[in-house]
């Protein structure tokens, strides 16, 4: 079988964010780039399907040169090969649209990603490449477990899951627990340096929703600390000053 | 121009993410100064439910009664809003941001061609173009973006207008849409939903428990303040890994991102993973017994002490000042 996983390459959880060129540009100064973590858990999964069944593991990634160091990480940890479509994700529209082309192309049978990349969380990626398609698409899936042509998943929903089953080829946005995320070991490194990474051009330039300016939310004032004792002030001022109860 | 909105039902209820959902729609109709807003609800539903919408701001309910449609079977209900929406020759669709929401709005944006965007925090700027704020880096910023589509498609995060309610009763019509059978192809075998609890995800009020905790043995007495509060209850990443709570229930960057009216955080240090899930908070309480701990740079209030002995204690406060 073939698969396909869809990668993205966003700052680290633990970046403070900051924009610059007058609020028209993510500042990478100083920020570490990684697999989105969702991203991580479905090319967990993926690399576990992919010796479940014999098949081959494609990773796919929309992003400029810079973005490469990621996606032979995502080789390093056990995809066969990789794709770079070579621009700027300009908008979901427009990503959904490339990943569409290509896995339409390569006849991948399974597509899995995150179900949000962590810089934009619009999470709608996946979606808009099942209509692409005509194939069914499920998210946020935390399990995925294939039995022939059979997919048994688990989604999650507000305050639950849903059990659901679908037949292949499908897409899924994946998140935890569906598989523990893999830490590349000596080996992959190694392999991963010499494993086929292709770089493609965009096959449409089409978008419909692009950012144009960014901003930071106000500055939070300092904590008004009450004291153990005085629990009872507490509520006065959630009540009175707040306003929230 | 009228705009549609889609709501979702559970077990015959539209939820309240939808009604405000459709106040968000009536207050874009009175901001462009056109049209109505119509709002498109799936499933088996009763005729008074249906009607209520209207006070939320809806003057006319579609309402698709097929009862294949009262699970959420996504390729189906994207089918059924499409032909609804097109229905209406209305060129704005609004929903409010969900599992189900989210799933069904990506499809619909590639079958009406329509730009959408996810996470939209307030109303649309309408002055050199369609101008959306939405939140991105899990709340830690916002951007401003322009939709270039005729057709636009926005999903609503969690307050961004103020649910209205002073409405009149909406008109319902029956509307019956034709969808294929391979839309129902995939099969929900069996749903799992807490009963009897408020729903993170949507809740007003947050009760929040960390490792602090020490032990799911002692959840009771935040289960007491939440129900006091009529709260959800959620935990922090490290809590919901090691099982003493459900994975629905871990709030933070990669589990639920929540932003209630009130979050109050019961022994949680404060990660910057779990923050980045709470940040859209309007107003947040910190109670721990670490004066260091890095949550209270992020609080509105706080408490430095023992959580077993300030718990029950505003557990007790609350019931008392009502």
């Amino acid at each position: 079988m073939k698969i396909l996983v869809c990668i993205t390459h966003v700052p680290d959880t633990t970046s403070k964010i900051q924009f610059t060129a007058n609020n028209t540009k993510f500042d990478s100064t100083g920020v570490q780039f990684i697999i989105g973590p969702y991203d991580d858990y479905a090319l967990a999964r993926a690399v576990e399907l992919r010796d479940q069944t014999g098949g081959t593991l494609t990773a796919l990634n929309v992003g400029e040169a810079e973005t490469e160091p990621t996606l032979r990480k995502a080789l390093a940890i056990g995809a066969d090969d990789a794709i770079r479509v070579n621009s700027f994700p300009k908008d979901s529209f427009f990503v959904a649209q490339q990943i569409a082309h290509f896995a339409k192309e390569g006849g991948y049978e399974l597509i899995l990603m995150g179900r949000e990349s962590i810089d934009f969380n619009g999470g709608m990626v996946h979606g808009m490449v099942g209509e692409l398609l005509g194939m069914p698409s499920f998210s946020p899936v935390m399990k995925l477990e294939l039995e022939g042509t059979t997919v048994k998943m688990a989604r999650e929903i507000e305050g639950g899951k849903e059990h659901l089953e679908a037949k292949l080829p499908l897409i899924a946005g994946c998140q935890e627990p569906i598989a523990e995320w893999k830490i590349p070991n000596m080996r992959g490194i190694m392999s991963a340096r010499t494993k086929p990474l292709v770089v493609v051009e965009p096959v449409s330039q089409e978008t419909q929703a692009e950012a144009s300016s960014y901003q930071l939310p106000p500055a939070k004032g300092s904590v008004k600390l009450v004291d153990k004792d005085q629990v009872s002030e507490l509520v006065r001022l959630l009540k009175n000053e707040a306003k929230v109860l | 121009m009228s705009i549609v909105v889609y709501v979702e039902q559970s077990a015959g209820k539209i939820k309240k993410t939808s009604l405000e959902a459709v106040s968000y729609g009536f207050a874009l109709a009175a901001k462009t100064g056109e049209g109505e807003v119509i709002a498109v609800a799936l499933g088996s539903l009763a005729a008074d439910e249906l009607a209520a919408i209207g006070e939320a701001g809806a003057a006319k309910v579609l309402h698709i009664s097929d009862e294949r449609l009262n699970a959420g079977v996504i390729q189906a209900h994207a089918s059924a809003v499409a032909q609804a929406f097109e229905s209406t020759g209305a060129t704005t669709l609004i929903l409010a941001k969900s599992s189900l929401g989210d799933a069904v709005a990506a499809r619909l944006a590639i079958k009406l061609h329509a730009g959408l965007v996810s996470n939209v925090v307030e109303l649309p700027r309408l002055e050199g173009g369609f101008v959306v704020k939405r939140s991105i880096y899990t709340g830690k910023a916002f951007a401003d973006t322009t939709i270039t589509t005729a057709k636009k498609i926005l999903a609503i995060k969690k307050n961004a207008v103020d649910q209205k309610l002073d409405g009149a009763k909406a008109k319902v019509e029956s509307f019956s849409a034709t969808i294929s059978e391979s839309d129902f192809a995939s099969k929900i075998t069996a749903t799992e939903r807490a009963t009897g609890e408020v729903l993170l995800p949507e809740a007003d009020i947050v009760v929040s428990g960390g490792r602090g905790m020490k032990g799911p043995e002692n959840w009771g007495m935040l289960v007491d303040l939440a129900n006091t509060l009529g709260a959800a209850t959620g935990c922090s990443k490290p809590v919901s890994d090691i099982g003493w709570r459900p994975h629905h229930e871990h709030v933070g960057q990669t589990g639920v991102k929540v932003a209630p009216t009130l979050y109050i955080a019961i022994g949680i240090s404060g990660a910057i993973q779990h923050l980045a899930g709470v940040n859209s908070s309007k107003c947040i309480v910190v109670i721990n017994k670490d004066p260091e701990a890095p949550f209270f740079k992020a609080a509105d209030y706080g408490i430095v002490g023992d959580a077993f002995e300030i718990v029950p204690q505003l557990t007790a406060a609350l019931k008392a000042a009502h």
